[in-house]
């Protein structure tokens, strides 16, 4: 059984965030990457099924800054293979990454066949779409989305997934193996791997580089970001000024007004 | 049959069950894990000299420390002259007298053995009447003590009243104590010496990078002879500010784990997981490496090492809580636990109504290592702008490390995550080597230990000290003005890394005395300090669900306790943070305020 | 449909969502602006009694296919491009839900025009569409120019008020017909309903919302008793379910419930879009955040900047002296 995770780095939003001169993407050149937080849950959640069902575990992801990172500790964390797609533009589109992902996963020497491709639901940047099903598509794979839960049946190779549907209802699938799934949260939070072990990872794994099959806008119109801002409360909420004690009192009197006592 | 037959056969049946469980213990000890304990042999000595033979610790506690020592003497003397009588019984034929025949021999064995009955009935007494909290009241001490007090009694009886009978009961008792001794926590009778030789030289040290350990031979032999050596009095418990408030630790408890290991180990049984099972994880987390457990310990035992050695292993499975784990990962991601941009780490300046330097861009001479609390926390804040301001109205030449300061790592080390403290110090390094600076000066206690002892002098750094320090030394330099006295009763926290680990307890006294105001210390002073419990990495822990009361509360109500003090003085920014929580879950807030020394200083300046 | 304005409506369990609602409102409004005729397009199987609901469009589509009684990402978009093949919309408005993820992505790249996700509001300038789409977990408000036929649009829930979006009517409805072909890939086995939690939030009129900035377990008692003293329950955002301090039954948001109670206090709650998608319909909002920039300052009407450990013991006091003084 074969399983490969799609990693991708996103802006870290802890950090204020800058907007580049032009005014229509974010100045890049000092935010800090971090992995986006549902990759996280992807990787967290192929780890999971590889301890349960012995599975190898690729991970995959289009270099960017601080991505050497992110793959050292997945491999640290127990991924049998990490590789990354060399010789793109930086700064693809949401859609042009999920393109230069399906050409290599298709035609790198090695990668197939997979049985099971997990990435994150949507990151935070996924403006132009989203990976999962662009990738199930490219592939010809079936795709489901918002995956919270995973039980792998080797033997006819088909999945059982959780999605989670409004109101905490859950939906329980059967889905045909090779599938991809988006996951929305793994079974259990994404694990702690020592720092010792990440810089053992650093010494001793390798990782692969595969070049980019493909130049990345395959023929459809780029994204036309017009204006990029800051989304500054729109003076929506009246702010309450003052110590504790002013505020609450003021609060009191709200609440007062509006017969909530 | 000859006397000196049936002794012989005593004799061989005593040291050879003696000798055959002292040699499982050695076989055990020597499967773990090697640890070199024999460098600097000199001050070792003299460790065993004050703590051996001078009892030190014990003395701690007046009464039963005289009557120890007492009893100690009279073991020693009595030892001394059983061998001596043991050769000339077992070899009739030697031209020898016998120990009590000798006069001034005669006099020693009569003198101790009237004190040590006498002791013996002060300790049987303290034991069994008033019993200090968490004294092992185990039947093995009741027999040791009734074992000793017939070795007394029975000589004694021999020299008064003649040998005949009282010899062979003297003979038996003690070669039966002998081959007891093995089997019970008197072993430590034994042990003890060893432990101290071979103890620790700095206590406060952090283990040798290792995986960690989880199993007998993942310790070290000294980790596994603490367990041989602890006599259970029970000093480290009632030290302990986890096992005070309720939490799952108690070291002794933990020293008795060891000892179980070892015994099991060497009667052939090995079975149970170690972590886990016999010491649950709610245990291993609960410390705050305050070591005022090491600190009272009368064989240097080591409790803290052993902890952290198991948490080095739990880290390595990414066994811990959620919100230690969000420590960690903020840690290694932005230099602090909060989470928080380093880019921010220096906002708290924006306060202050001069510039401070940053040392990365102009040379300064003192490098302040403000560390993460002070910076990001803004309740600390305000301390921290008063001993910025304290530092520049004194004309001190300073500048910080902006975003480039990264928590100094200290209890990253003691949480066991010893990689991410490598990181942690690798990029302070790197910040320092860019900088500019003759000296380094930190407000936070923690940071101080580790940058002072583990971290390689960088620039030709001249020293590392705490701030207090440097005022002190400014004190005493007369280079630090302070017109207005401050006519206030206050009391003083020694934070545990200032004052049991590296002995810092006069320096903020001496500014205290500078300001003009009354110091009325708290019984738990000094070494005896009371940790708020923070330390170890305790501050980024859930509190377990079910405790007594927090070590912070306890402190504050002491605090509280004292006559007229309004003021309860902190040097440690987790200290500041700590006791004001407390005394809002006290109530206390009206009856007591917690401020940084830097704030009273600022004060007294004008 | 050449030259509509067409919104996807999700139908699920037998009733057209919330979010469907909102996204009809926004293509009700920017339909209008255009001058542009709105349509609807209903999927389903045996679904077609739902249209009625959709009155606030000029005229419905209505796909029925065995395959398409669940919403499908793959299948779902699989009709939608054949019913585009000869006629192409001006633009398909698609929510962004658990429900519908997915399908304006697939159908975006299998008719090879653009996508724009995380729409919150569309903007006509010019007779062209501009969105205002709100990136970064709310931090970053991003303006594109939606051209392509459709423009496929994805729209974040809690864009418009639903109410503006839900008129019961009868309006023109097309049958479509459409070949899907079954892979027999995906299937539903079953729903799994949530556990019964002891208290029902949607039912309450005040609920005190907690999230990571209350820092420690050991801190959720403070929240209770500020609940305690409205007369309310506690509940909290996907962090704090997360990381078990609350049970699944308090998570409010995208993947939790949405409540609509007449107080809702934020503490500690940043805002990010999938918690406000669970509470912007309460009454009154009222947030206290440590950082003044916290997109959840955008939807309450409230917001006090401040520790929330400090704050809450204070105003707790505070409203049980009130409480006392009242009754």
């Amino acid at each position: 059984m074969h399983i490969l995770v799609l990693l991708k780095m996103v802006p870290d939003v802890v950090e204020d965030l800058e907007i580049a001169s032009g005014g229509t993407a974010l100045d890049l050149d000092c935010q800090r990457m971090i992995l986006s937080e549902s990759d996280d849950h992807a990787l967290e959640q192929a780890l999971l099924l590889k301890e349960r069902h012995g599975a190898k575990l690729t991970v995959l992801a289009v270099d960017a800054a601080e991505v050497d990172d992110a793959l050292f500790t997945a491999a640290a964390k127990g991924a049998d293979r990490v590789m990354k797609i060399v010789g793109s533009d930086a700064g693809l589109t949401t859609r042009q990454a999920a393109r230069v992902l399906s050409q290599t996963i298709a035609e790198e020497p090695g990668l197939m066949p997979v049985d099971l491709i997990l990435t994150g639901v949507q990151a935070i940047d996924d403006l132009d779409g989203l990976i999962a099903p662009l990738v199930a598509d490219e592939l010809h794979m079936p795709y489901l989305g918002i995956i919270t839960g995973i039980a792998l049946d080797v033997s006819s190779d088909t999945a059982r997934a959780i999605k989670e549907y409004p109101s905490g209802v859950r939906g329980e699938f059967q889905i045909q193996l090779p599938a991809v799934l988006g996951i929305q949260a793994a079974e259990k939070p994404p694990r702690y791997v020592p720092v010792a072990k990440i810089r053992a990872a650093m010494k001793t794994v390798k990782i692969e580089c595969a070049q980019v099959l493909t130049l990345a806008d395959g023929g459809w119109p780029a994204v036309n970001v017009l204006e990029m801002k800051q989304n500054e409360p729109a003076g929506h909420a009246e702010m309450l000024e003052g110590a504790p004690a002013q505020v609450s009192a003021r609060l009191c009197e709200i609440l007062a007004g509006r017969g909530l006592f | 049959m000859p006397d000196a037959l049936y002794l012989w056969i005593l004799t061989l049946a005593a040291f050879g069950l003696f000798g055959h469980r002292v040699f499982r213990y050695v076989k055990v000890l020597s499967g773990a894990r090697g640890e070199k304990r024999w460098d600097h042999p000199g001050q070792r000595l003299r460790l065993v000299l004050v703590n051996v033979f001078g009892q030190r610790r014990l003395i701690e506690e007046p009464v039963i420390g005289l009557a120890h020592l007492v009893i100690f003497w009279a073991f020693v003397f009595y030892a001394g002259s059983f061998f001596w009588n043991l050769v000339r019984g077992l070899f009739p034929f030697l031209p020898i007298p016998f120990a009590d025949q000798v006069g001034w021999m005669r006099i020693a064995l009569e003198a101790f053995g009237v004190l040590g009955l006498v002791a013996l009935a002060v300790a049987a007494v303290r034991r069994y009447i008033f019993p200090p909290d968490r004294l092992e009241k185990s039947r093995d001490a009741t027999i040791i003590l009734g074992l000793i007090a017939v070795v007394l009694g029975s000589s004694l009886a021999g020299q008064w009243f003649g040998w005949r009978s009282m010899w062979w009961l003297h003979m038996v008792t003690v070669l039966g104590f002998l081959a007891y001794l093995p089997y019970s926590k008197h072993l430590h009778l034994l042990a003890s010496p060893f432990a101290v030789f071979f103890g620790s030289l700095r206590p406060g040290s952090v283990p040798a990078p290792s995986p960690g350990a989880s199993s007998r031979e993942e310790f070290t032999w000294r980790q596994l002879f603490s367990g041989l050596a602890c006599a259970e009095c029970g000093r480290c418990d009632r030290s302990c500010p986890s096992f005070q408030g309720g939490f799952a630790l108690s070291p002794k408890m933990l020293m008795h784990h060891m000892k179980e290991l070892v015994r099991d180990a060497s009667a052939g049984h090995n079975g149970t997981s170690f972590v886990g099972d016999v010491v649950k994880r709610e245990e291993i987390w609960a410390c705050t490496t305050c070591l005022a457990c090491m600190e009272r310990c009368p064989v240097m035992n080591e409790h803290v090492p052993i902890l952290i050695e198991m948490r080095r292993r739990l880290v390595g499975e990414g066994d811990m809580d959620k919100s230690l784990q969000e420590a960690f990962k903020n840690l290694n991601r932005y230099g602090n636990s909060f989470g928080a941009p380093p880019r921010a780490r220096s906002k708290w300046t924006q306060q202050l109504d001069f510039p401070v330097k940053d040392a990365r861009k102009e040379p300064v001479q003192y490098l302040w290592f403000v560390g993460d609390f002070a910076s990001y926390d803004p309740r600390v804040n305000a301390a921290t702008c008063a001993a910025a301001r304290v530092f520049h109205n004194a004309g001190l030449d300073f500048g910080i490390l902006c975003e480039s300061e990264q928590n100094s790592g200290n209890d990253l080390r003691l949480a066991g995550e010893e990689g991410l403290y490598e990181s942690l110090q690798e990029k302070n390094l790197k910040a320092f080597r860019k900088a500019h600076f003759e000296e380094i000066v930190t407000t936070d206690p923690h940071s101080f230990q580790v940058l002072k002892h583990e971290y390689p002098a960088t620039n030709g750094a001249r020293s590392v000290r705490h701030h207090t320090q440097l005022l002190s030394d400014l004190v005493l330099q007369d280079k630090l003005p302070l017109p207005k006295k401050l006519h206030m009763r206050v009391t003083y926290h020694d934070p545990c890394y200032l004052g049991r680990y590296n002995a810092v307890f006069n320096a903020p006294r001496r500014v205290l005395a500078a300001l003009g105001v009354e110091l009325v210390e708290m019984p738990r002073n000094r070494t005896y300090s009371y940790c708020c419990g923070a330390g170890g990495g305790r501050i980024w822990m859930e509190d377990p669900p079910v405790f007594k009361e927090r070590p912070a509360v306890s402190r504050v109500r002491e605090a509280a306790s004292l006559p007229n003090v309004h003021t309860l003085v902190v040097v440690c920014p987790k200290d500041l943070v700590m006791f004001q929580d407390a005394l809002k879950t006290a109530g206390l807030e009206s009856r007591l305020q917690v401020r940084e020394l830097s704030e009273l200083v600022e004060q007294a300046m004008g | 449909m050449t030259g509509n304005v067409c919104v996807f409506a999700e139908q699920w369990r037998g009733q057209i969502s919330e979010a469907t609602y909102e996204t009809l409102a926004l293509g009700r409004e920017v339909a209008d602006k255009l001058g542009a005729p709105l349509t609807a397009i209903l999927t389903g199987c045996n679904s077609r009694n739902l249209v009625r609901s959709l009155g606030v469009a000029d005229s419905v589509v209505y796909v029925d296919h065995p395959l398409l009684a669940e919403i499908l990402p793959q299948t779902c978009a699989a009709a939608l491009v054949q019913l585009f093949l000869n006629t192409r919309p001006l633009a398909l408005l698609v929510p962004l839900t658990n429900i519908s993820l997915g399908i304006g992505t697939l159908v975006g790249a299998r008719l090879g025009v653009p996508v724009i996700n995380f729409c919150k509001d569309i903007q006509v300038a010019g007779g062209r569409l501009e969105a205002r789409c709100v990136m970064y977990g709310g931090k970053i408000e991003a303006t594109v120019g939606a051209t392509g036929d459709p423009a496929v649009l994805g729209i974040w829930p809690g864009a418009r008020p639903a109410e503006k979006g839900h008129i019961e009517r009868a309006v023109p409805v097309t049958d479509a017909a459409v070949v899907l072909e079954d892979a027999e890939a995906i299937r539903l086995s079953k729903y799994i309903e949530p556990e019964a939690g002891d208290v029902d939030l949607t039912k309450q009129d005040v609920l005190v919302a907690v999230g990571r900035g209350i820092q420690d377990r050991g801190n959720l008692g403070l929240a209770e008793e500020l609940a305690k003293a409205l007369g309310g329950a506690v509940c909290g955002s996907r962090p704090v379910i997360d990381q078990g301090w609350l049970p699944l039954s308090r998570q409010i948001g995208k993947s939790g419930l949405t409540v609509r109670p007449k107080l809702y206090v934020a503490l500690g709650i940043s805002g990010a879009p999938e918690h406000v998608e669970g509470m912007k319909g309460a009454d009154l909002i009222v947030a206290v955040n440590s950082d003044p920039h916290a997109p959840i300052f955008n939807v309450a009407h409230y917001g006090i900047v401040g520790d929330v450990l400090d704050t809450l013991p204070v105003l707790t006091s505070m409203v049980e002296a009130r409480r006392a003084h009242v009754t």
